[in-house]
């Protein structure tokens, strides 16, 4: 795609790009199959600035932003949608909230960990009865002194076997839904805390999704992110940011479809010629290619508006419909083109047709983004 | 220690290459540009040495072309270089290797380094001439395809061992000298973000003719003794031929065509 970058958005780009296909997508498919996270990649994607790309230099991290991120993001998920998630949570889900809303000292604390990849972090919002309801949340933390005690069940939580640092709803007032919520920091090292039922998941296999319980879990008020009861504004805010990122990994799998197709297309014959001569191939083919360049101005516009400090609710809500919606497309014509062959683990079009799914469920689902974009284009409807 | 590594900016080697509408020349259209590969040998080795060292060793990354140069010297600061020198000047278009060299020579002459690294060639035009070219007329020596390199305690010997028909060859050197860098000298890092916001800060020196004690028909086209008459496509593949029936019978008829269609034999 023709796009006005800047030297330095070429030099991210072509940095994470360099690295997704020498180093994170020749193990992708065995890492998928067998399940295994990546920790070793992680780790060096926290040596070269990829974790901390929310993070201001004065806590570790390179403040690059938003925009810097999602080229980046499009380029490790091309890769490996899991490697994606993981680097997508913690900059988006873990960093940017502690850099929002947390404390000086919890800043100091936990910011030049997180953004070095020596820690990695989790958010930890769905339980098993609250979902797209994401206020319905019941894990309590009561007041105890200097500290709050935790108990409750949090649901698929992405990256929660690994995670050091956990960003976690409680409810410390059942009186009140939304402002009855307050979102805490919390480690995995503490007593209380565990890693429950790890879930076997459609796609995403390199990642691990996982229940996570905490039991009479005590947890000082200085952990406290922002202030009490405003854990769901803390986390309606975060989830702003971590759908660009969202629709950057559907753009990210949706171009690896389109990269596979096209190479498919021109090397497979049938009735005696390529199959890229067939224009049923080829419209398929420019369908593909124009909701990719589409779904990426989204994205583009989405983090540019977030990096300028203007509201981006909307656009962010847009880009993570669209591109997800998408990148289902893409993988289900890359599955097409491929014909029996796309339905085999042997080529990686299986693996991205099964990691796209996600992204029309997670971080709001599409039916969540079409009710947060109907609500800013219903203003004066209330 | 001073070191000088030598960057240029080539087509991505998955670039589908057009000679342009003049027949001497390549289209840029739609071509991407990345730092030679060699030349990524160079900076890496040119930073472990510095790395290695623990002084006040510097590593200055000197690139000539046009203004696509610049991001290449952009993400040689970016993998941790001090210092960037973009040589561009319209006097300077058209220049063979030979004139080119004698510009770069002149830029890294008051520069006064004890190491030059450069890629072993440029897999643009592969002709690997500049870099020796350059230790010629700093009149300093060189070791070409180099595949191990050290530098000793007293940072004056460099010896290096360089691939050459059958085996090896171990040369030593007085510093200064130059080195081109071969596959598996090292493995080149990625820039880090950090290091690339860090040479966003760094300003790349820009070197023109006016800077340098040469007379422009001594550069450029006009200091060349060599012109590129014209470009031409590799010829296409014809179509391969399979030979069916048994063992015999395939050989029997590999030979005839041998002799018959290909006159080989």
């Amino acid at each position: 795609m023709q796009f006005p970058l800047t030297e330095e958005q070429r030099l991210i780009q072509t940095t994470a790009r360099e690295f997704a296909d020498n180093e994170i997508a020749p193990v992708a498919d065995k890492h998928n199959r067998e399940g295994v996270f990546p920790a070793d990649l992680v780790k060096r994607m926290g040596q070269l600035g990829f974790l901390g790309m929310l993070v201001p230099e004065t806590y570790g991290g390179n403040g690059i932003g938003n925009f810097g991120l999602v080229l980046a993001l499009e380029e490790v998920n091309r890769a490996c949608a899991s490697t994606g998630v993981t680097m997508s949570v913690q900059n988006s889900l873990v960093c940017a909230p502690i850099v929002h809303f947390g404390s000086a000292a919890l800043k100091k604390k936990y910011l030049p960990k997180l953004a070095s990849g020596e820690f990695l972090g989790a958010y930890a919002l769905s339980e098993p009865g609250s979902g797209s309801d994401a206020a319905g949340l019941v894990a309590s933390a009561v007041k105890d002194g200097d500290s709050f005690v935790l108990n409750g069940t949090k649901n698929f939580i992405t990256t929660g076997a690994e995670a050091d640092v956990v960003i976690a709803m409680l409810r410390t007032d059942p009186s009140h839904k939304t402002r009855g919520i307050t979102a805490f920091i919390v480690e995995s090292g503490w007593e209380g805390f565990a890693v429950g039922k790890k879930e076997d998941k459609l796609g995403l296999r390199s990642s691990s999704t996982v229940q996570l319980v905490f039991e009479d879990m005590r947890v000082p008020a200085a952990n406290i992110l922002g202030e009490v009861g405003i854990g769901f504004k803390i986390a309606m805010h975060t989830l702003d940011g971590g759908r660009i990122g969202i629709a950057a990994q559907a753009v990210g799998i949706a171009q690896a479809c389109l990269d596979a197709s096209v190479k498919y297309a021109e090397e497979r014959e049938a009735f005696d010629q390529q199959i890229g001569k067939f224009q049923a191939i080829q419209f398929k083919l420019a369908n593909m290619a124009t909701k990719i360049e589409a779904s990426r101005l989204l994205v583009y516009n989405a983090a540019r508006l977030k990096d300028a400090g203007q509201p981006h609710g909307k656009e962010a809500a847009m880009a993570k419909l669209f591109a997800s919606e998408a990148s289902n497309d893409a993988a289900r014509e890359a599955v097409q083109i491929h014909g029996g062959a796309g339905y085999l683990e042997d080529f990686s079009v299986e693996r991205y047709f099964r990691d796209a799914r996600i992204t029309e469920i997670y971080e709001g689902t599409s039916e969540i983004q079409r009710i947060v974009i109907a609500r800013h284009v219903l203003k004066n409807l209330r | 220690m001073k070191i000088v590594v030598l960057v240029k900016s080539v087509p991505d080697t998955e670039s589908k290459i057009k000679i342009g509408a003049d027949g001497t020349s390549i289209d840029p259209q739609g071509l991407k540009f990345i730092m030679n590969p060699y030349d990524e040998f160079a900076v890496e080795e040119g930073l472990r040495i510095k790395e290695r060292l623990k002084d006040d060793t510097t590593v200055v990354a000197v690139s000539m072309g046009p203004e696509r140069a610049v991001e290449v010297l952009r993400t040689a600061l970016a993998m941790g270089a001090d210092d960037a020198i973009h040589v561009s000047d319209p006097a300077f278009e058209g220049g063979d290797a030979q004139a080119n060299a004698r510009v770069l020579a002149e830029v890294i002459r008051p520069l006064s380094p004890d190491l030059i690294l450069g890629g072993k060639q440029a897999i643009d035009y592969d002709a690997a001439q500049v870099c020796p070219a350059i230790a010629e007329y700093l009149g300093m020596p060189q070791a070409l395809i180099v595949s191990e390199l050290k530098i000793s305690d007293d940072k004056k010997v460099a010896t290096a061992r360089r691939r050459v028909e059958g085996g090896d060859e171990m040369v030593e050197m007085t510093l200064p000298a130059l080195v081109t860098c071969e596959k598996g000298l090292n493995e080149p890092r990625y820039a880090s973000l950090p290091g690339i916001m860090k040479a966003k800060k760094k300003e790349i020196k820009k070197v023109g003719l006016a800077d340098l004690p040469l007379k422009a028909e001594s550069v450029g086209a006009a200091g060349s003794k060599t012109k590129v008459v014209k470009y031409h496509n590799l010829p296409e593949r014809p179509p391969v031929k399979m030979i069916a029936g048994d063992a015999a019978a395939q050989a029997a008829e590999l030979v005839r065509l041998l002799r018959e269609e290909a006159k080989v034999i």
